[in-house]
């Protein structure tokens, strides 16, 4: 049925149709629904089932438990500032999803519609990265994100960090993460505080409305309470005050950016991500290391100057960004370090690093996005130093074998 | 004096349609053909017209660069056609047999010296048959290896038995490792399965290799065993070469028969096809195929390096395996990419019925669409050798002289990277950029 149908359309789009212009288009969409029937013409005649398609999905699909946490935590938190008492879930999850759908909405719609343009200019195939960059994006950003901030950032960095660079495999940052970054610095005032992360107004009827800034409501994130925090014991609080146990950060139920929050559900994505080979374990392995390494010196250091280092090391881990930059963002193998050692020194590198800016830097209470960012930057290096190891190798031999 | 040689990295590919055990068939080939493209570094210049009657072993065509390398013709009979492609490059030159077949005489009496011996085997096509590193070409004429390594099996997926060949052929393989003894500065090295039942020679230095392919691979041997460095030059030649080239320097002839394996899943019944190198392809499969209404891609050769040939082709270079397995351009997957079926043949754990072990019948499609690299350390995995494949690749397509050489472009060959090529999920063409890499780099240092 639908094959006819596309071989029936076909002809308009190939060269000489009347719809040439949009061919990209066509090609995307005749790839996703029926594999190509291109078959090899040089080299290997047989090709391993895995492509990139795949490998994308993969990723998306390890998304999905954070993307779902996210609905039933934008929720919980909105009801619970309203001062509900009951927390269907239903209603919870009803909430959520129609305070991300927008947002899922605008970053694919800008993001795929510039894809979709670059394909079609350049001539190429369109390309899945923005898949799961696509959904990164509105994990990773405060919830009451304005949606035009959104579609700005996204089209600044899809354009000035993949595209100009050649598209997906060729970007030297993680698109992502510079979407996020563009946000906390272009517009600092909505990106952080204590009112970004919190969803304050019901949507279609459902949910309450939090009375932010009111006497004991406050959306501060754990991070953000600890760096503006002088004085006296820490104690974190959540939305109406009462104290957030390591459990709760765990789970997630605690305001943070809407997909990051869930330590829990980061580690099942983890899984599945680990279980299918598609992201590498060394990264992922490191950077946890290195953020416990980090968390325990700053811990064995700590100073009132810098509330942030009285967090113990398992605490660093569970706040704030730092499971889900570690599992999703430093893995991304395009920006990541690509040799095998490479890998430990730059997740390792990322999980100090990450904690380092946290700790030591209190205006600004996150450290994981930037961490990556700069490691992104450093990756090439790492990866060049390792090569010349088997650089120097290959040349010692020939002298060794000249004495 | 045995060594092991233990190799982790590499993959088997689990192929349907085997030929292991069964007996040999004899056919009678209808037409010959052989095709310089075989055969790299190789400049083809004719030396016989069509018309001309030849006999089993008599020169058709010799290198332009060096007149005395020659590629022979296997039986006696008619050139009845000479090839060619565009701007008239010879792409075959075909010979129709005669019923009579008459072995020419290559040599009265065995050489003795290296002069003699070289002399022989480039007049008998041997030569050709040899590979020198760098460069993965016919080896140059006045260059003295460092080592020459000999691979005593096949690796590859549903490669014929070479033991089966070699086996009880000592003379022979005594008598060739003698010759090439006093070819080379070094040593000749020959490298078996651990449990190979060929006697190697004293001569010669026996290693047994462990490991899933390329672990035949005899450029690979030698990355573990000896490395190419800059300056240095080796030869690499299987077994059943050498098994030749000892006819030709104790008997003065040689055997052009062939066994060869008709494999794949494509195939009805399996089996060994013995007949003459060079062979047609349709006196090979005639009536093997299954008729199942399905295109078939024909491959002589194994899936991963094999020449793809019609039904009209010819059997090519090393004239020991027939692959057939569908083409694959016949069949609408929907959504391919999200199938959970246990058929999709992948080593990915992203296909969660990996571990049921099973066997695969793949066909030709590229499962996917050409894209930039973006998963790293997946070349790695399949290749053992010490090489950072990502990065002597990126050289390559960059063309970066200086790079390519500080990343051992001097101890690769296109067939090591097939693996890669498989595994690959952006589907590039990497044995073919690593050839002409290697044809660029040749031509800008010569």
């Amino acid at each position: 049925m639908l094959r006819k149908y596309l071989d029936r359309v076909k002809p308009h789009f190939e060269p000489g149709g009347k719809l040439h212009a949009f061919h990209s288009v066509f090609d995307g969409f005749e790839t996703f629904l029926y594999t190509p029937r291109s078959t090899s013409a040089s080299g290997v005649h047989v090709h391993d089932s895995l492509d990139s398609k795949r490998i994308m999905i993969i990723v998306v699909l390890a998304l999905l438990p954070c993307l779902l946490f996210g609905m039933y935590n934008t929720g919980y938190q909105n009801f619970l500032g309203a001062g509900a008492t009951e927390f269907p879930f239903w209603s919870l999850m009803a909430y959520g999803f129609l305070a991300i759908l927008p947002r899922i909405v605008v970053t694919y719609a800008v993001g795929l519609g510039i894809e979709f343009i670059v394909a079609q200019w350049r001539k190429e195939e369109i390309q899945e990265g923005f898949l799961v960059t696509g959904i990164l994006i509105p994990l990773i950003c405060p919830i009451e994100t304005p949606l035009w901030m959104l579609a700005v950032a996204t089209a600044f960095s899809v354009i000035f960090v993949k595209e100009v660079f050649g598209g997906t495999g060729y970007n030297i940052f993680n698109v992502a993460l510079v979407t996020r970054a563009f946000l906390f610095f272009a517009y600092p005032a909505s990106m952080s505080g204590d009112k970004a992360f919190i969803s304050a107004n019901p949507i279609c009827g459902i949910g309450g409305t939090v009375n932010l800034g009111a006497d004991g409501i406050s959306g501060a994130t754990p991070l953000g309470q600890i760096a503006t925090h002088t004085g006296g014991a820490l104690e974190i609080k959540n939305i109406v005050g009462d104290p957030v146990s390591n459990w709760d950060a765990f789970i997630g139920l605690i305001p943070g950016s809407f997909g990051e929050t869930s330590t829990l559900c980061i580690l099942i994505g983890a899984a599945l991500l680990l279980a299918a080979g598609i992201a590498s374990w060394r990264i992922m392995v490191s950077v946890f290391a290195g953020g416990v390494i980090a968390g325990y010196i700053v811990n064995i250091f700590a100073t009132a100057t810098y509330p942030a280092s009285f967090l113990s090391p398992w605490q660093q881990l569970i706040y704030g960004g730092f499971a889900f930059a570690a599992v999703f963002m430093a893995t991304d193998p395009v920006t990541a370090a690509r040799t095998g050692a490479g890998k430990y020194i730059y997740g390792l590198l990322v999980g100090i690093i990450a904690v380092i800016i946290r700790v030591y830097n209190n205006g600004y209470p996150e450290g994981a996005m930037l961490a990556v960012l700069l490691m992104n930057a450093f990756a090439p290096l790492i990866d060049y130093c390792v090569v010349q190891v088997n650089v120097n190798r290959r040349l010692n031999r020939v002298k060794a074998k000249m004495e | 004096m045995n060594n092991t040689l233990k190799l982790k990295r590499g993959l088997d590919l689990r192929i349907n349609g085997a030929a292991s055990g069964c007996d040999v068939i004899r056919s009678e080939a209808s037409g010959v053909a052989v095709t310089p493209d075989d055969f790299p570094g190789f400049v083809p210049k004719l030396e016989v017209r069509e018309g001309d009657n030849v006999l089993v072993g008599q020169p058709l065509l010799h290198d332009k660069n060096d007149e005395d390398i020659k590629l022979c013709s296997p039986v006696s009979g008619t050139v009845s056609a000479v090839v060619r492609g565009d701007r008239r490059k010879i792409e075959r030159v075909v010979v129709s047999p005669s019923p009579e077949q008459t072995d020419m005489i290559l040599a009265d009496v065995a050489p003795t010296d290296a002069q003699g011996i070289v002399a022989l085997l480039k007049h008998s096509g041997l030569w050709a048959f040899m590979r020198q590193r760098p460069y993965d070409i016919v080896p140059k004429g006045d260059v003295i290896p460092r080592d020459i390594f000999v691979t005593a099996f096949d690796s590859a997926p549903l490669a014929p038995d070479m033991e089966a060949y070699a086996a009880g052929r000592e003379g022979e393989i005594a008598a060739a490792v003698g010759a090439l003894s006093k070819l080379t500065s070094g040593k000749v090295y020959i490298c078996t399965r651990p449990d190979s039942k060929i006697n190697v020679p004293a001569e010669a230095v026996h290693i047994a290799v462990e490991g899933p392919h390329p672990a035949g691979n005899a450029g690979v041997q030698a990355a573990n065993i000896a490395p190419v460095n800059k300056g240095e030059t080796i030869w690499t030649l299987d077994i059943i070469t050498l098994c030749h080239i000892g006819q030709v320097m104790s008997c003065g002839s040689r055997d052009f028969s062939t066994v060869v394996a008709v494999t794949g899943p494509e195939v009805e019944s399996p089996c060994l096809v013995e007949t003459v190198e060079c062979a047609d392809i349709k006196s090979v499969i005639a009536g093997r195929i299954k008729n199942d209404g399905r295109h078939h891609r024909i491959i002589s050769g194994n899936v991963l390096t094999g020449a793809k040939v019609g039904e009209d082709g010819y059997l090519r270079f090393p004239y020991r395996q027939v692959t057939v397995i569908a083409e694959g351009d016949d069949v609408d997957e929907f959504m391919g990419w999200a199938s959970m079926s246990p058929s999709k043949m992948s080593v990915s754990r992203a296909f969660p019925f990996k571990w049921l072990r099973k066997m695969f019948s793949p066909d030709a499609r590229l499962n996917g669409g050409r894209r930039a690299m973006i998963m790293s350390g997946e070349y790695d995995k399949v290749l053992p050798m010490d090489i950072l494949p990502e990065y002597l690749i990126k050289a390559v397509g960059a063309r970066d002289i200086d790079r390519m050489e500080s990343l051992g472009i001097y101890e690769v060959a296109p067939e090591d990277f097939a693996l890669c090529e498989y595994v690959d999920p952006s589907k590039t063409e990497i044995q073919k950029l690593i050839r002409e890499g290697l044809d660029w780099l040749r031509k800008e240092t010569e």
